[in-house]
Parts: structure tokens; sequence; C-alpha cells
């Protein structure tokens, strides 16, 4: 009698669970569903008092007239979000993997003063760092410039730390085989070690590319020309000044999402990995 | 500095949006991470939904939320909601009393990062030795119980990890507020946590550096007594991990 009870009771439970997940997973994709649906709206739809649950008429127009506006720079904006997030994802993987291999394999004298400091600035959080970087790179005299956007962000603690601790726990028997066959620390790094790391260097590749490509504060304040807005900051001026048409507003936030969208339905496997590897680093 | 009102005021609007966020993306995150954990049928479906969000940028999510869902229009769906139901419609972001737009604002990130949490739980979870529930079971613990003396418990380390992260990312929030709140180019008086502050301090028509760096000092100390008091309640590092 017990065990009937409990087996219809873990039915109604499992009803439940199921039903709640339903029910938020629904409210999860509704900021989706009005992104696409507003982007093929016409303007005069869009204003209408009334509600509407699809456009009334698919606007495609919508799409071509964006890269024909002159307001918004979308495809040069486009471009300077690519050029940015692909250097950074790209420079962060050699300079950090580089340093992290270098602190965990060889051994100098400075090499747990050196990882201890790189740690330590892990707890200053980029809040308070902004200030005096933007003082350092205008005097540099990079407003404006993709280095300016690109370069500070480049040396990132986290992935270095990460880095480190990821190459400790590599196995050495296959690094002492390469090194017994001729090969110094760079042709083992680059021959047997970054090979064999590939599920971790995607980790952190896609995590880096996401917010390089989502990045806001850093690109606002040293992107002051409109030739160097990133995608996010031609979407933040726009959305701030509403002098723009709403439905092309919503195509272009289409469009900037699409890429990570993209990824996310392919490499998602990795992205959760990096996820769980940097969350638990520090932010 | 500290006698500067506005700076201080923005130390009361942080304080007041994490009181509010970090305990509600805690407890959703660690909801979520507990329904998904215990699917079996379309586990990594659910997973991906909550999930999805985290490729999406603050900017198109204020977007989203300021131009569509709590535009103050009636067709914004929050107002057609409301309009359904006979309500109302809210002008959600152009009075300041009552405050709604902290409504709009918190829901936004709420949904941003969500599933970023639910993975850093779900790992946990994962974690956990399925020896520990089998030995509960034998022991007659059920639900609530078993949630309140294994799971939690287990789940310290990661618990410790997110809630420092959300207090830090609500103390480094810019994004959303700057999004949502500012219009024609202005922003607000009102509603500015310490990196708006910051930002029209050091960076606007002022670019007062020594102000700025002042501020940030401060807020680089706050933010690091919280850690270590967290961390000692939390007792952090008590088990080696």
């Amino acid at each position: 009698m017990a065990i009937v009870r409990s087996k219809r009771q873990s039915r109604i439970t499992g009803w439940a669970r199921y039903s709640a997940l339903a029910a938020a997973a629904l409210l999860f994709l509704v900021p989706f569903y009005l992104l696409v649906r507003s982007a093929f709206m016409r303007e005069q739809d869009l204003g209408s008092p009334d509600y509407h649950w699809l456009p009334p008429v698919w606007e495609t127009s919508n799409l071509t007239g964006l890269f024909d506006n002159p307001a918004i720079p979308m495809a040069r904006s486009l471009l300077n979000s690519g050029l940015i997030a692909v250097t950074q994802t790209v420079g962060v993987l050699v300079v950090s993997g580089l340093a992290g291999y270098g602190l965990a394999r060889i051994p100098y004298r400075w090499s747990n003063a050196v990882f201890y400091t790189i740690t330590a600035t892990l707890l200053i959080p980029a809040a308070v760092t902004f200030v005096p970087s933007f003082v350092l790179v205008s005097t540099l005299g990079w407003i404006s410039t993709l280095r300016g956007l690109i370069i500070p962000g480049l040396f990132q603690a986290l992935a270095t730390f990460l880095f480190r601790q990821f190459f400790l726990g590599f196995p050495k028997e296959i690094e002492e085989a390469a090194f017994i066959d001729g090969l110094g620390y760079w042709g083992t790094f680059w021959k047997i070690v970054v090979p064999n790391s590939f599920g971790f260097v995607a980790a952190i590749g896609t995590i880096t590319f996401i917010g390089s490509w989502n990045a806001f504060l850093w690109p606002l304040v040293i992107g002051r020309d409109q030739e160097s807005w990133t995608v996010q900051i031609a979407l933040s001026t726009f959305l701030t000044a509403q002098s723009v048409q709403v439905s092309q507003l919503f195509m272009a936030a289409l469009v900037a999402i699409v890429p990570l969208l993209l990824m996310f339905l392919f490499l998602q496997r990795w992205i959760v990995e990096g996820v769980e590897r940097t969350g638990i680093g520090g932010d | 500095m500290l006698r500067d009102p506005a700076f201080r005021s923005s130390l009361v609007t942080f304080l007041a949006f994490a009181v509010f966020i970090v305990p509600t993306t805690f407890v959703i995150s660690l909801g979520a991470a507990l329904l998904v954990a215990r699917t079996r049928v379309m586990q990594s479906f659910f997973r991906s939904v909550f999930f999805l969000p985290t490729a999406c940028s603050y900017v198109v999510a204020a977007l989203v939320w300021k131009m569509s869902i709590f535009s103050g229009i009636r067709s914004g769906l929050a107002n057609a909601v409301l309009g359904w139901f006979g309500a109302d419609s809210i002008p959600w972001l152009s009075l300041a009393d009552p405050p709604w737009y902290w409504l709009v604002i918190v829901t936004a990130r709420l949904w941003l990062q969500v599933g970023f949490y639910m993975i850093l739980f779900l790992a946990g979870i994962q974690r956990i030795s399925p020896t520990l529930y089998e030995a509960a079971a034998i022991d007659g613990a059920e639900g609530w119980k078993v949630f309140r003396h294994i799971t939690l418990p287990q789940l310290r380390a990661t618990s410790t990890a997110v809630l420092l992260l959300l207090l830090i990312n609500a103390f480094q929030a810019f994004d959303e507020f700057y999004n949502i709140l500012s219009t024609f180019g202005t922003y607000p008086p009102y509603a500015r946590p310490p990196l708006v502050y910051l930002y029209y301090t050091a960076l606007g028509s002022g670019q007062d550096f020594g102000h700025g760096s002042a501020g940030a000092v401060i807020l680089t100390l706050i933010i690091a007594i919280v850690a270590v008091v967290q961390g000692r309640i939390l007792r952090l590092g008590d088990r080696g991990d």
C-alpha cells in the first residue's frame, strides 16, 4: 500500500517538475521570440496600441535597410567586434597558455613570486581598474583605436591561473618522452602539450570570445569615434538615442547575437566547460 | 569623497540592488539546477534553454526589456498582459516613484545570469557521491530532508563561489543600468550604482580622474572586506576546496 502511494506520489512530483521546467523554459525563450518578432515587424505595427503575436507582415527590408542606414555603422562595427574578439581570443590563449605553462613547468627562482602576483590581481575587480586603465591608454594615444580596444584585454590573470593549474595536472611522462627526443620547452609545448589539451583550450577560448564580443564598458570609454565602435556600442548608442527606427534596432540586435547563437549551437559543450572552470576560479 | 552625497547614494543603490539580486539569482539558479539535475528526458534541452541567454549581451537584453517587454506603451508585452487582466498600463521606466525601473533592471539581469550559475550548481550537484543519497534512502530520508542534510552541505564550496561572484558582479553592474535608464544621452540622477557614478565622475564632463580613482580605491576596500567576511562566515577553505 505504502509503495503504491509513493509511486503515485513520485509520478505527481515528476509531472509537477516537468510543468515547472516547461513554464520556466517558455519564460526564458520569450525575449528571443520578441527579438525575432520585432525585427521583422513594420514600424507602424510595432507602434500600434494592439499587441501582435506575430508580424502582420514579415518585413524583410529591415535587414537590407539596416546595412544601408548611414546612421548605424553596422558593417563596420560588426567587423570591429569580429576583429577584436578573434585577436583577443587568440592572444589570450597564446599569452596565458605560454605563461601558465612556464609557471607550471619551468623551474626558476621567482616563479612562485610571479605566480602569487598574478593571482593577487584576481582579487581586484575590473570596476576598480577601469579609470586608471583609461588614463594609461589615453596617455598612449590609443583612444578610438583597435590597439586600445584589444591590447589591454590580452593579459588575463584568470586565464593564466587556470592554464597553470591545468598544466600542473598534465601527464609529465609524455613531456619527458618529448624531452628525450630533443624537443625543448618550446617544442614540447607546441607539438605535444597543446595538441593534447584541445578541450581545455576550447573551453577557455569560447568563454573569452563570448566575453570579448559582449564587452561593453571598455569599448564604451575607448571607442569614441564611430569608426572604432563595436557592435555593442553601435546598438547602445541607437538604443539610448531613441531616434532610430525601432524595428531596425531589433534587427541590428538580432544580427549582433547571431554569431554567438551559432557558436552556442555548435560549441555548447566547450562553453559549459569554460563556465564550470572559470566560474569557480573567479570572475 | 565620503561626504559626497552622490557617492554615498551610489553605495546605497548598490546595497539595495545587491540585497535583492544576490539571493534571488542564487535561489533561482539553484532551483533550476535541482530541477534539471533530476530530469532524465530532455535534460539537455532544458539546460540549453536556461543557459542560452549567457550568449546575449547586456545591451541586447536592455534593448528587448526597454523597447519591448517594459516599453511604456500599451503594446509592450508587460502592459499588454496587464491589459488582458483589465489593469492599467504602467510607465515602467519614465517614473522615479514608484520605482518600477528596479523590476526592469533586476529581471534583465536575472535572465542573463541564471543560466551561468545554474551550470555551476549542476557541476556541483554532479560531483556529489551517489552513495550519500543511497545511505539517506536507507535511513528513510526524503525530499526536503535530503536536500537540507546532503545536497546543501555538499554544495557549500560551490555556494560560496556563487555568492561571491554574484556580489562582485552586482558591484560591477553597469551595462544594464546605463542602457536601460539612459535616454537621449542623459542619465537620471537616481539609480546610479558605483560604476555608473564613476563613469560620470571620471569620464563625464568633469573628467575628474582624481575623484574617480579615490572612489575606486574606497570601492576596492569595501569589496575586499565583504569578501573576507563572507569567506569567514561560510568557512571558505575549510575543506581545501
